[in-house]
């Protein structure tokens, strides 16, 4: 069956722009009176603006409720972007080996630098960094990109404006309502009305079009991307810094997926000569190392990097990595320092590969259906086209019928609906067969 | 690293003076500070004075509300005055006894499991990716029946996190800036340094060193450590700490009752601060939940750094009530919840695996041993500075000791310590202006050190 009969299958697109908001117990009865204790906090108004829950857990949810009413169901999960092959054996024997060390006089630790440690920060450096100039000094190791994303924000405040990319990984605009930039939800677009939307489709290479785009503090990034699977290209990025650079904007580069990059695209924007003046990089171990789980990550905030008073970026940061964090684990960090030696890095580089073989897998089950499908040659996710749909149902329709989570493109946000976003984590048998149930179904 | 915060701009921005600079932010943490030395030999100026005045700059404004912290958050700053006392006499003996961390050995049960978690993570079976971001299952249901059990707590009202302090901030963040706070004075500097971060507070106010917005509430010997409530003006959020740190003064049955009450008068929530509550010798409540009605005014955040020595390993909790709600009836819950989910991706999950291995019976039994080595310990410094003739507070209840130098300057008397001594400690005013004229002595260290420190006190102080 063609995937145009597939859509024929599917509800039209209609107003809903996420699923219905599960309403919260009120301790109000039914007849209005006030149960209980209520105390006299204001509820923070960020908050309230956030319509849903966050994307990921959403996701779970209505792959828990699929399962209540289908018990037997072998679901495949293809949704969370979440690793599923196991680390390899040196890098969780070095971990095995720092946590043995714990319950020794030498080898215990206690609180480490909250900058992370100091031969992690430089095996870090040296891997990624050698001969963009960054230092080890400029690296603050963190619990994951996650959370790095979040103490970035708090560290620029509510009174900045942003722009994110159009779609994109909603931690940027979930952390930026969240600390009170984002002003307030347009229902009819979906869209927060103080942040810039950079709309990237196939149409525009899935590079926005900076002379359309109006100055913002600061532009949210991400190559390779998540969720549509691009990777930047030199030029695109050389554009972008100098973009940065005229408007005076800093850009938060989100590189959590450059090791996936197979095209000689840049892996890190400092690559681009004059980067370090206007961008901070945030990395992780999640998808590098399988370490999801673990928790690992990093941000690279150049000394050059500077307030319009002058004041450098990387003292605040410090400041709030010291003051909001108190280190990544230091049996994690003893996993990373072994993800970066060359045997660990060998290893790591056997499972991206495998990644990206389920990547082809899909993508190759998908272009011989005539769906439009990109990404899965510079990342993990492959972002498919489904015109003129609501991605929901699309997303609803295909856990229904084929029992695969994947995740809707309008979760990543409005230029996202049309799309579905399947990731190509998982058991190579799982990926075969998801293909297979695909094929079948459209 | 707080070296940073007085170095001007243009040191940083001139390559000549880089190499003079300590670069490294982890100057404080290490031994010693290493200067290349052949740089001092040639001063290459490679960016002109002009080049300074047009070094690049965006055109972002700094956060306003970052710019109002004073200095280096507290326990850096000690550390940074630790690297510079080793610079001058590289070899001292130095003995720290300032920023609370954990020296002993973690129990070979609680490390054990650790290990096998790591291990099983290079299986099939045993391989675990994303885990959910409030936490394992098995390590909220084991929080919630070994310190909750007949306290209503459930597992779901539990929130495993990497630790305490990062509660905290995720705790401000979920608050936002339009409340008002109430701290203890002296405290644990992460409340007002978040809350500062967070922007609900005014500018320090340097004559009476307190942030405006701010209401601090004095704890002293004279009110026994605990506020007169009386003259406590109604805020939003009252960040309570017991047992206490820094004075160590653990909080009576009925002081936390009148807390509650109080809280419930105003219609505040309580920030409660547990994370020594293993150390308590009295027989005062261990949980803020063991007072009733305290589940609609409080959240608990606790840690199992002091506990299971794991300030590096990281990991904690926060207990946030399903009856806990806004003035408009909103569960705080969901809010908190919704922070954790986007803000957060979940604490480590071998770090969970020790957690569970540190609620096993035999697992409690190690961390007792362990606290009991430390309260030891702390008896031992107690019973120094005693014997010295001081006035001496805490060490009953919590790992530290807070020790009284009436009149004096209690940066000038932790410099003095330092010079005279080699001992870190930790100077009172750090913990706010009701700590100025006392020095917190940490209980943390090898029983050699910590005999060896009381050595060097005596020999200071006779």
């Amino acid at each position: 069956m063609y995937y145009s009969q597939f859509l024929s299958h599917v509800c039209m697109p209609h107003a809903v722009l996420s699923p219905p908001k599960r309403s919260w117990n009120s301790s109000e009865s039914n007849a209005g009176r006030r149960v209980g204790h209520w105390s006299k906090v204001p509820r923070n108004v960020n908050l309230e603006k956030l319509r849903s829950g966050y994307l990921f857990p959403e996701i779970s949810r209505h792959e828990s409720e699929h399962l209540q009413k289908n018990p037997g169901a072998s679901l495949i999960r293809l949704g969370i972007g979440d690793t599923t092959h196991p680390i390899p054996d040196t890098i969780t024997q070095a971990m095995a080996e720092h946590v043995r060390g714990l319950s020794t006089i030498q080898g215990y630790r206690g609180y480490g630098a909250e900058q992370g440690n100091m031969a992690l920060r430089k095996a870090i450096a040296g891997k990624f960094y050698q001969d963009m100039g960054i230092k080890a000094e400029e690296i603050f190791v963190s619990d994951g990109a996650q959370c790095d994303i979040s103490r970035l924000q708090l560290l620029l405040g509510p009174n900045v404006t942003m722009a994110v990319q159009d779609p994109s990984f909603p931690a940027y605009i979930d952390s930026s309502v969240v600390v009170g930039q984002a002003g307030e939800l347009e229902e009819e677009t979906g869209k927060y009305g103080n942040i810039t939307y950079m709309n990237c489709g196939p149409e525009n290479h899935f590079f926005p079009d900076l002379s359309t785009i109006p100055r913002t503090d600061v532009i949210f990034f991400c190559s390779p991307n998540n969720p549509t699977g691009h990777a930047a290209s030199r030029q695109q990025l050389k554009q972008l810094v100098e973009f940065a650079k005229a408007n005076g904007s800093i850009i938060a580069y989100d590189s959590a997926y450059t090791a996936y990059i197979r095209d000689g695209s840049p892996r890190s924007i400092f690559e681009i000569p004059g980067a370090k003046e206007v961008a901070i990089e945030i990395s992780s171990f999640s998808k590098f190392a399988g370490f999801t789980g673990v928790r690992l990550g990093w941000t690279v905030v150049p000394e050059e990097l500077k307030y319009s008073n002058g004041f450098p970026v990387i003292k605040d940061f410090n400041r709030i990595v010291c003051t909001c964090f108190n280190g990544a684990s230091n049996i994690a960090q003893a996993g990373g320092l072994a993800c970066l030696s060359t045997d660990g890095y060998q290893a790591l580089r056997n499972v991206i590969d495998y990644y990206m073989e389920n990547a082809k897998i899909l993508v190759d089950g998908f272009e011989p259906l005539g769906l439009k499908v990109y990404g899965g040659k510079n990342a993990p996710y492959i972002w498919v086209h489904f015109p003129g749909s609501n991605s929901w149902n699309v997303f609803s329709e295909i856990l229904k019928k084929t029992n695969i989570v994947t995740v809707p493109g309008r979760g990543f946000g409005p230029a996202g609906e049309g799309y579905i976003r399947i990731s190509a984590f998982g058991q190579r048998e799982q990926i075969l067969e998801a293909s297979r149930r695909l094929k079948l179904y459209l | 690293m707080s070296l940073m915060n007085n170095l001007s701009t243009s040191m940083i921005s001139s390559s000549s003076s880089a190499f003079l600079a300590p670069t490294s932010f982890n100057a404080s943490r290490t031994r010693s500070v290493s200067v290349p030395l052949k740089s001092l030999n040639i001063v290459k100026c490679v960016s002109t004075p002009q080049e300074q005045q047009t070094a690049y700059k965006t055109k972002v404004s700094r956060n306003a509300n970052i710019a109002k912290l004073q200095a280096g958050y507290l326990f850096p700053e000690v550390a940074r005055r630790r690297a510079a006392h080793l610079l001058k006499y590289p070899n001292a003996q130095v003995i720290s006894l300032g920023i609370g961390d954990t020296t002993e050995p973690i129990p070979d049960v609680i490390t054990s499991a650790m290990a096998k978690k790591s291990h099983a993570l290079s299986t099939l079976e045993g391989y675990s990716g994303y885990g959910a971001e409030q936490g394992e299952k098995a390590v909220r249901a084991a929080l919630a029946s070994t310190f909750y059990g007949n306290l209503g707590i459930e597992e779901d009202d539990i929130f495993v996190s990497d630790g305490a302090k990062c509660d905290i901030s995720r705790l401000q963040v979920v608050f936002g800036s339009n409340v008002t706070m109430a701290v203890q004075d002296p405290s644990y500097p992460a409340y007002v340094d978040s809350s500062v971060i967070m922007g609900q507070t005014g500018q320090f106010q340097k004559d009476v060193e307190k942030y405006a917005n701010i209401e601090y509430m004095r704890c002293t010997p004279e009110n026994g450590f605990f506020p007169d409530l009386s003259t406590v003006a109604r805020t939003d959020i009252i960040f309570f700490c017991s047992p206490n740190n820094p004075t160590g003064a653990a909080a009576t049955r009925e002081q936390l009752t009148q807390l509650v009450q109080f809280a419930k008068d105003n219609g505040s929530i309580i920030v409660y601060d547990s994370a020594y509550a293993l150390y308590m010798s009295d027989e005062n409540p261990r949980s803020i939940f063991e007072i009733p009605g305290a589940k609609e005014v409080a959240i608990e955040t606790a840690s199992f750094s002091k506990y299971a020595g794991f300030t590096g390993v990281r990991l904690g909790w926060t207990v946030v009530p399903k009856q806990l709600l806004f003035s408009d009836g909103f569960p705080v819950a969901k809010d908190f919840n919704r922070i954790v989910c986007t803000c957060f991706n979940g604490a480590s999950n071998i770090s969970q695996a020790g957690g569970l291995a540190c609620l096993s019976p035999e697992g409690l039994q190690a961390m007792q041993e362990v606290i009991g080595f430390y309260k030891e310990n702390t008896k031992i410094i107690v019973e120094t500075f005693n014997s010295l003739g001081f006035k001496v507070y805490g060490g009953q209840n919590a790992p530290y000791v807070w020790v009284h130098f009436p009149g004096r300057n209690s940066w000038d008397v932790f410099s003095e310590i330092l010079e005279k001594t080699h001992i870190v400690t930790t100077p009172g005013s750090g913990f706010g202006p009701g700590g100025e004229g006392f020095i917190r002595v940490s209980a943390f260290g090898h029983r050699e050190n910590v005999l060896e420190a009381c050595r060097r006190f005596k020999q200071l102080y006779n």
